[in-house]
């Protein structure tokens, strides 16, 4: 039979464990960002451009015929880049490399900024195959971020190439 | 760290008892949350809806309309998986200080580390469910610290850009995942307790519905709801986080995703190599002597560890004999203490058992023994049979005390207390280890069961049980063990002289076979 201070104790012990579980199971409460913060995130999963040539007809003719494609296509593709712009002012720049050994594969970047609820100009330039000058895509938008809202720059060749998405204000 | 948790453990022995110290029995508690986690989870299971709005909508139906059985099994749930993840950094730690992670331990060691990836899979994965803000900031966090890694590159975090990204198909594919990671984790627990005999499988009973009484007292007072809706259109912020198993993304958003990696991967690969930097040497193991072992197979039943088997004999006969595996044995002696061979009795000058620690031989303990009985003088003489791992009886010793610490206390075979007791000794005290706290996980069980007679070899009738004196004393409690044997000895000195003495045994030495 246990003695009293003993059963006091186990009480203790056990109340002191539920305490400590109950607490910390919930407790500090944690904020990720300030209450006057808003999100942008920047990703993307592109496949880079490559450069085509046209066959001649003399090099075409030294192929075999079920292999005369008249393009000749690299296997690599090109970095994409990409250059953020906020209220006209550079504000993120990046090179997407392409994947595999081979590098045919896609590039992907995911980037997150932390920015003052606000509105804002802001613009977004990519280059997807960079033997080219200047950018093949272009978007640019005035924006409203409320407080913790979520804004996403994305690209999609079937929404007109690079896009803004954020929930209606 | 190690008398941290000695100290810490003698404290709670004043309160629960050895028996039922949770501290001494963190992996059989785990085990119990363990059986928790799976019955609430079936019954959570069984009204989940997997669609996206389903699930939060299932959930909290449970939690609001049915908050009786349905809540209560949520709310248990979530706390006994908190406390699961609790009490395996606390038995990680405490085995660690104990120094129990390289030998004959190294498999258990080594198979236990993975587990730890199992259950933070599982139990993030497990937040995802509900789809609350909690589990959209905990989706969002992981994914963004898994893009870090080369494997991913990126792409995982696109599939919680937006409220769009995710489809039904997702729940149910996270609801196969937290019941197959469990149930991986199930078999990984299975491994990690396979080299070990008599595994505690689950902790006393009283320990059991006390733990559980804290887990319903917490439901009822704090019971687990969730956070609003997910709505990956906004940023979850102002959580309750539950910091036992989500405490990976404040980390990272203090950090970094690369400093994260490197103590989770750093962490992991120095689990694995503790084993094998630099360590006290192991002690010597079990050595059988064939034409003593007659295949009784007690050393085998015995063993803490599973190092004995048995096999054909191979000079007689119809019989078998114990092969020790080397990696398993952890030279403790408790077989010798089995083994019906060791008794001191025998008359062979050179008394040679059936199985035997070649540091402790039980024939340097009978010449151990002989010795000290000889020399000992005084109205109330003792012999004091110690244990390395628990309180030193060295100290002890006198003109009036022998005392002797062997390698386990149940290395002890019973017949050396009668042996004494016939030899001179008015009482034998035997310490070791405290309840659930034996370096080698039964030597003290074992010991007071062979001495209370339910095991063999048994202590023989005629040895009078009130002239023996069964002291448990963890290492450092060398006042208490001290105070103990005076206590016994007093009394000794209170009994009348002739009361429950044995008839005295003298040893015809014999110089051959």
């Amino acid at each position: 039979m246990a003695k009293p201070a003993a059963i006091i104790g186990q009480i203790v012990l056990y109340g002191a464990f539920a305490a400590f579980i109950g607490y910390f199971s919930t407790n500090p409460i944690y904020k990720q960002i300030p209450d006057d913060v808003a999100l942008v995130k920047l990703s993307m999963s592109h496949l880079g451009g490559r450069e085509c040539r046209k066959r001649t007809a003399d090099e075409l003719a030294k192929l075999p015929p079920n292999m005369r494609a008249p393009l000749d296509c690299p296997r690599g593709r090109s970095d994409t880049k990409i250059v953020l712009e906020l209220d006209d002012k550079p504000f993120y720049e990046v090179i997407m490399k392409p994947t595999g050994l081979s590098r045919d594969g896609v590039g992907t970047v995911f980037k997150r900024f932390e920015l003052k609820a606000g509105t804002y100009k802001l613009a977004a330039r990519m280059n997807d195959n960079l033997v080219n000058p200047g950018y093949n895509f272009v978007k640019e938008e005035q924006i409203t971020l409320k407080p913790a809202q979520v804004l996403v720059i994305d690209f999609n060749p079937d929404q007109g190439g690079l896009f803004f998405r954020q929930a209606k204000n | 760290m190690r008398s941290v948790f000695e100290r810490t453990e003698i404290a709670f022995d004043g309160a629960f008892g050895g028996a039922d110290n949770p501290l001494r029995h963190l992996g059989a508690l785990g085990l119990f949350f363990l059986w928790i986690l799976v019955v609430s989870g079936l019954y959570l299971y069984t009204v989940l809806d997997t669609s996206i709005d389903g699930v939060y909508n299932s959930i909290g139906w449970l939690t609001r309309e049915q908050w009786y059985l349905g809540g209560v099994m949520r709310s248990l749930h979530r706390y006994a998986s908190d406390a699961f993840v609790l009490v395996m950094f606390l038995h990680l730690l405490r085995e660690w200080a104990y120094g129990r992670y390289h030998g004959f331990r190294l498999y258990s060691w080594v198979t236990g580390v993975p587990l730890i990836w199992l259950v933070f899979i599982s139990g993030i994965g497990g937040y995802w469910i509900v789809w609350d803000r909690l589990a959209q900031f905990s989706a969002v966090a992981t994914t963004e610290l898994l893009d870090w890694l080369p494997l991913f590159n990126g792409a995982t975090a696109r599939n919680f850009l937006a409220p769009d990204s995710i489809n039904d198909r997702f729940f149910t594919v996270l609801v196969f995942i937290h019941i197959g990671v469990p149930l991986m984790l199930l078999l990984g627990l299975w491994a990690h307790v396979n080299r070990i005999s008599r595994v505690d499988y689950l902790p006393s009973r009283r320990v059991m519905l006390a733990t559980l009484a804290a887990f319903l007292l917490l439901a009822a007072v704090k019971p687990a709801v969730s956070e609003a809706p997910a709505d990956l259109a906004v940023v979850a912020t102002g959580l309750r986080l539950d910091w036992f198993i989500l405490f990976l993304h404040p980390l990272t958003d203090l950090t970094s995703p690369a400093a994260v990696w490197t103590l989770i991967f750093g962490i992991t690969v120095l689990l694995f190599a503790l084993p094998f930097l630099p360590h006290p040497a192991r002690q010597g193991i079990a050595v059988v002597d064939a034409p003593n072992c007659n295949g009784c197979s007690r050393c085998h039943v015995d063993c803490p560890y599973e190092a004995i088997t048995m096999a054909p004999h191979p000079d007689k006969r119809g019989h078998q004999i114990a092969i020790v595996d080397a990696d398993l044995c952890a030279g403790c002696g408790i077989c010798a203490g089995s083994c019906p061979s060791s008794t001191p009795f025998r008359s062979q000058q050179t008394l040679v058992t059936g199985i035997d620690m070649p540091q402790q031989p039980v024939d340097l303990m009978r010449q151990q023994l002989e010795t000290g009985l000889a020399k000992l003088s005084g109205r109330h003489r003792l012999v004091v049979f110690g244990c390395d791992q628990a309180a030193d009886v060295r100290p002890l010793a006198g003109t009036d005390t022998v005392a002797m610490s062997l390698i386990c206390a149940g290395m002890l075979p019973p017949s050396f207390i009668e042996y004494a007791l016939r030899g001179g000794a008015d009482g034998v005290v035997v310490a070791g280890c405290r309840d659930g706290g034996c370096e080698f996980r039964l030597g003290m069980e074992w010991t007071r069961q062979r001495l209370g007679r339910s095991r063999e070899p048994n202590l023989r009738q005629l040895v009078p049980l009130d002239r023996i004196e069964i002291v448990p004393v963890a290492r450092g409690e060398d006042r208490k063990l001290a105070t103990a044997v005076a206590e016994f000895r007093r009394r000794l000195e209170t009994m009348p002289e002739t009361h429950s003495k044995i008839p005295a045994f003298t040893r015809r030495t014999q110089h051959h076979g």
